[in-house]
């Protein structure tokens, strides 16, 4: 279970953008967080997936209280999550091949990075991208790159934040089709952040709305 | 699909193509043969992936290409005709761009000059395209496109993402140019903020204008365009009422039902594969890869006859006239 408890957070501490938010996903579900442009929910994403420190509230992931942010998180927890964002260009180092991109993670972790051709074939990418640096790619392929690089630790919880707002309806179905199969595959659990709520309920088990979730 | 040039369209294309010279001699085939007509008070929405040629269309008709691309065709704009592939830089510069041809642009954060704010923007475009002098024409170019006055005295990044929009918008109007060309103007706003944005559009297009919208966004082109054209690894595969288009019979190219069947509210399915390499495309019909109708008929490049690029659509059509 994810758990977010009365988490406050932002970027001045005197104006939060995110005021004691409570929300619980459970384990293998699949949890829609929709809302307008600016509201904090990419804020409350940054939070549950640990690269953002509140400024008050719990983060407790399968029972265990988050025990630090970003690169201070410990390893055990900070690898339970695999995190997409909504651009691809600004979460790629444009220095790395794509088969480098995707290996971050593995290679961070201090193992092989035998499997990128396996994954980069679940999302959907030949080999012959593997080779390329992002500029030489679409955002889309770049996008698919990115799923790629969130499922290579076969992370326990997925956050997804607007990850499909600048694809075309067709890779959109397609990466969406990519995270269920992982979730069936894994039994992961997923917190899908997003304007588009025809998209959010067709997608996930719930779907909140920023409103509802602000004023319990 | 190519009538005789009217008088009546504010754009004619014909065979517009261009293509980019890469090193080792290769080439990039970004858009080809593309032609349509565009009328005044017509709003037609051209919709396909990432990476199809869309963009680098509207870059061809505001010549804003770069050194390497090579252009063929035409595109006459109005009523005396003036070719748009064919104008030098500096009839572009004085006469066409803000003039004759207004753009929406894709991220109206990164468009608008971030030293300096809206209200000093907007007074430099109203000197430089109207005769109209001061304040008062500042404001009046404000309100067009719904930006707040107590607004004016901001700078860029003082605004939301619906407001530079607007203040965009805005510069777009200023010249009362007949062509307005909206490249994704909504990328990246939330549906409330499309609605509005692509709304607004609509309503400046009015009579007198016409609207080219570039976008993926397929219910944004719904909610407005009276006309969509579907582009297909630099090809325009299909040109279509909207209401025909999304409502029944539907889309008839297979790509177009495959992009609107993918949508959440649809099928949810994707079209399998991905679009061919624009360096490397295929010498019959370029979406027969991903295609569950593939025959042998597909080796031949289909021709664009009636609305429609597709060998399956012809024959199934016979079939309806045998049966009938």
């Amino acid at each position: 279970m994810l758990e977010l408890r009365s988490v406050t957070a932002g970027y001045d501490r005197r104006a939060p953008v995110v005021r004691g938010v409570s929300l619980t996903v459970s384990a293998g579900e699949a949890v829609g967080l929709q809302g307008p442009s600016g509201c904090g929910k990419s804020t409350l994403a940054r939070v549950a997936a640990l690269l953002h420190r509140p400024d008050s509230g719990e983060v407790v992931i399968d029972g265990e209280p988050a025990r630090g942010w970003r690169h201070r998180a410990p390893r055990s927890q900070r690898t339970a999550f695999g995190v997409v964002f909504q651009q691809p260009r600004l979460s790629a180092d444009p220095r790395l091949r794509l088969a480098d991109l995707i290996a971050e993670p593995l290679r961070a972790t201090g193992q092989t990075a035998d499997g990128v051709r396996e994954l980069a074939e679940t999302v959907g990418l030949g080999a012959d991208l593997l080779a390329r640096r992002p500029h030489e790619v679409s955002d889309g392929q770049l996008q698919r790159a990115c799923l790629a690089r969130a499922l290579a630790l076969r992370p326990r919880w997925l956050v997804c934040d607007e990850m499909t707002a600048m694809l075309d309806a067709s890779t959109t179905a397609a990466l969406v089709g990519v995270v269920e199969t992982y979730r069936r595959e894994s039994g992961a659990g997923l917190l899908a952040v997003g304007h588009d709520r025809v998209l959010l309920e067709r997608w996930c088990d719930r779907t909140v709305g920023w409103a509802e979730l602000a004023s319990v | 699909m190519t009538p005789e040039a009217d008088g009546a369209n504010v754009l004619s294309v014909r065979g517009l193509s261009v293509r980019f010279r890469m090193r080792d001699r290769a080439y990039v085939r970004a858009v080809t043969d593309v032609s349509f007509d565009l009328a005044a008070g017509e709003c037609l929405a051209l919709v396909g992936e990432s990476g199809c040629g869309k963009s680098v269309l509207a870059s061809a008709l505001l010549g804003l290409l770069p050194g390497n691309a090579s252009v063929a065709g035409s595109a006459l704009l109005g009523g005396e005709g003036l070719d748009l592939l064919a104008a030098d830089e500096r009839v572009l510069a004085r006469e066409v761009r803000g003039r004759r041809v207004g753009l929406v642009p894709q991220s109206p954060a990164a468009h608008l000059t971030p030293v300096r704010t809206v209200r000093s923007q907007l007074a430099e475009v109203v000197r430089e395209l109207t005769e109209a002098p001061g304040e008062g024409a500042v404001a009046a170019a404000a309100e067009r496109a719904a930006f707040p006055l107590d607004h004016l005295d901001r700078y860029p990044h003082e605004l939301s993402g619906g407001l530079a929009q607007r203040a965009a918008t805005a510069l777009a109007l200023v010249g009362d140019a007949p062509l307005l060309l909206a490249d994704e103007p909504t990328t990246g706003l939330d549906r409330d903020l499309v609605e509005r944005t692509v709304d607004e559009l609509r309503r400046h297009t009015g009579d007198h204008r016409a609207l080219l919208l570039i976008t993926h966004d397929l219910a944004a082109a719904e909610r407005i365009a009276d006309r969509v054209a579907v582009m297909y690894a630099g090809r325009v595969v299909e040109i279509a009422d909207a209401s025909a288009f999304f409502g029944a019979p539907g889309p008839r190219h297979p790509y177009a039902r495959g992009l609107l069947d993918a949508l959440p509210e649809r099928e949810f399915t994707p079209i399998p594969g991905m679009p061919p390499e624009l360096g490397a495309l295929p010498d019959g019909c370029a979406f027969a890869a991903r295609c569950g109708r593939v025959s042998e008929a597909c080796r031949v490049l289909p021709e664009f006859v009636a609305g429609v690029a597709c060998h399956h659509v012809g024959h199934m059509d016979e079939a309806e006239v045998a049966r009938a």
